[in-house]
């Protein structure tokens, strides 16, 4: 069976990290199949590129399947695409139409330097792990089940938290650059945990003035990390983040 | 100290100073509302309610300066954090689209904000930097409503300040760490009250004065 195939016009941000400024170069996507992913279309276009001799778009990604959160892009404006919970790199080009002209964006943000082209420098949120996304005490072999009861209703909040798979579409989205939603996935992830909350309040407080270092923006609760977020972490997060951290401060 | 220092220059700690001005400002707009509403009464109830209030005396200068200090600590630290977020993302993008998250509110608050401050000080040249021996509080209301200008000027400052309700209210919840599913529908639908009842109740008071009094 031969899928639809369409035709597109790319606008992709081109900028090695020697350039002071980049620019959007306009490319062709020709024949592209709906039922590949945004990241194999990207591949299409790179080795025609190739062909040509002019040097392929660089681009974050490993999984292609939703779960490692290297892949991500601004596209038309939004955060790993128009879809909703939805990472790049399954992202189907059967969302666009035929004649569609598409804006590639890299993320946007002081506290991610830009690489190449679409590839930024994330570690920045390795730094805020660094400071305090970990358990101290070593957890030993795995327990026999049930030693440690956890409620479904804790294990359900945490696992939601865990969830993130640390892309940044939620800084990329926000329009402060706030890495709010990520280290409160973080914190509240942990902090639900009998194993994470003898550390809980200090975790909060070393992750949050290690985010206010690495320059990200302040969180003035506008949302849009929430609704482009692909694994659907919710703001409530925010919320008990900010809990921890009064805890942290005041007790 | 050291810490509630430290506490306060962070992020949250800043967000936390805005929050709880803020519910501050919300709270004194209730209740300048309810003391407002005692001019739909005519001249007579309303300037024993301007009585009943100045003759509390020292409790209303502690008043006044509490919200001279909150206002300094809500604007500078709103600057400071329009600022910072300015420059958080020194590259914009080319093609830029909401997801669903922003509102109106919430996009323009500092620029709301900028304009209730400019409204503020308006307001208070003429209603409260005034001559109060050469002419009552309701004389004066009813001098600065008989210029068509200041009904319009008011009635849309009202609207914005309605405006930066909208988001602040449900905002400072979020911000104190009171967001749960069972209660933020509730916060949520309260905020968009307040901001009602502020743009009504508020806004209606110019035409009342000017056309129907
Ligand atoms: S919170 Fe969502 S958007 Fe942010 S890093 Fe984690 S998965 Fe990505
Ligand atoms: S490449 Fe792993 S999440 Fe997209």
């Amino acid at each position: 069976m031969i899928s639809k195939t369409i035709n597109l016009t790319l606008k992709v941000w081109r900028q090695n990290r020697s350039d002071k400024i980049g620019r959007l170069e306009t490319y062709p996507a020709k024949d592209i199949s709906v039922d590949m992913s945004f990241l194999e279309m990207l591949d299409v276009v790179n080795e025609d590129l190739t062909r040509q001799k002019k040097e392929p778009i660089a681009f974050d990604h490993d999984c292609r399947e939703g779960i490692c959160g290297m892949c991500g892009a601004v596209v038309n404006g939004r955060a790993h695409g128009h879809e909703k919970e939805t990472t790049l790199c399954q992202l189907h080009m059967r969302h666009f139409s035929d004649g569609d002209t598409i804006v590639i964006e890299p993320w946007r943000a002081r506290a991610f330097p830009l690489i190449k082209d679409l590839v930024v420098d994330r570690s920045a949120l390795d730094k805020v792990i660094a400071a305090g996304g970990y358990i101290s005490v070593n957890a030993g072999g795995a327990p026999d089940a049930n030693s440690l009861p956890i409620s479904r209703d804790v294990a359900e909040k945490a696992f939601n938290a865990a969830a993130c798979i640390g892309c940044g579409a939620c800084v990329a989205a926000c329009p402060n650059a706030s890495a709010m939603l990520f280290v409160s996935a973080k914190v509240s992830h942990l902090a639900a945990l009998p194993q994470g909350k003898p550390e809980a309040a200090r975790r909060a407080m070393a992750m949050v003035r290690q985010m206010d270092a690495c320059g990200f923006g302040n969180c003035s609760n506008e949302t849009e990390c929430e609704a482009e977020c692909p694994k659907g972490i919710s703001i409530i997060e925010i919320a008990r983040l900010n809990r921890e951290y009064f805890k942290s401060e005041f007790a | 100290m050291n810490w509630f220092i430290e506490m306060l220059r962070s992020s949250i700690g800043k967000k936390l100073m805005m929050a709880i001005t803020g519910l501050a400002f919300i709270l004194f707009l209730l209740i300048h509302l309810i003391g407002n509403l005692t001019l739909y009464g005519g001249k007579e109830l309303f300037l024993s309610y301007v009585d009943h209030l100045h003759a509390l005396g020292p409790l209303i200068r502690v008043a006044e300066i509490g919200l001279l200090t909150f206002a300094i600590i809500h604007v500078s630290t709103g600057l400071i954090l329009f600022w910072q977020n300015l420059q958080a993302r020194p590259v914009r993008y080319q093609v830029d689209k909401r997801a669903g998250g922003r509102t109106i509110g919430s996009a323009t608050m500092p620029y709301t904000g900028v304009l209730i401050l400019g409204f503020v000080v308006v307001h208070l040249l003429n209603f409260h930097f005034i001559d109060h021996t050469q002419q009552t509080v309701f004389q004066a209301v009813d001098a600065t409503f008989a210029m068509l200008p200041y009904v319009v000027f008011y009635t849309v400052a009202v609207i914005v300040v309605a405006i930066h309700v909208s988001h602040g209210f449900w905002s400072l919840f979020q911000t104190i760490g009171a967001n749960h599913i069972k209660y933020m529908p509730a916060i949520k639908g309260l905020g968009v009250i307040i901001s009602l009842l502020v743009a009504a109740g508020f806004g209606f008071i110019p035409v009342y004065v000017s056309f129907i009094m």
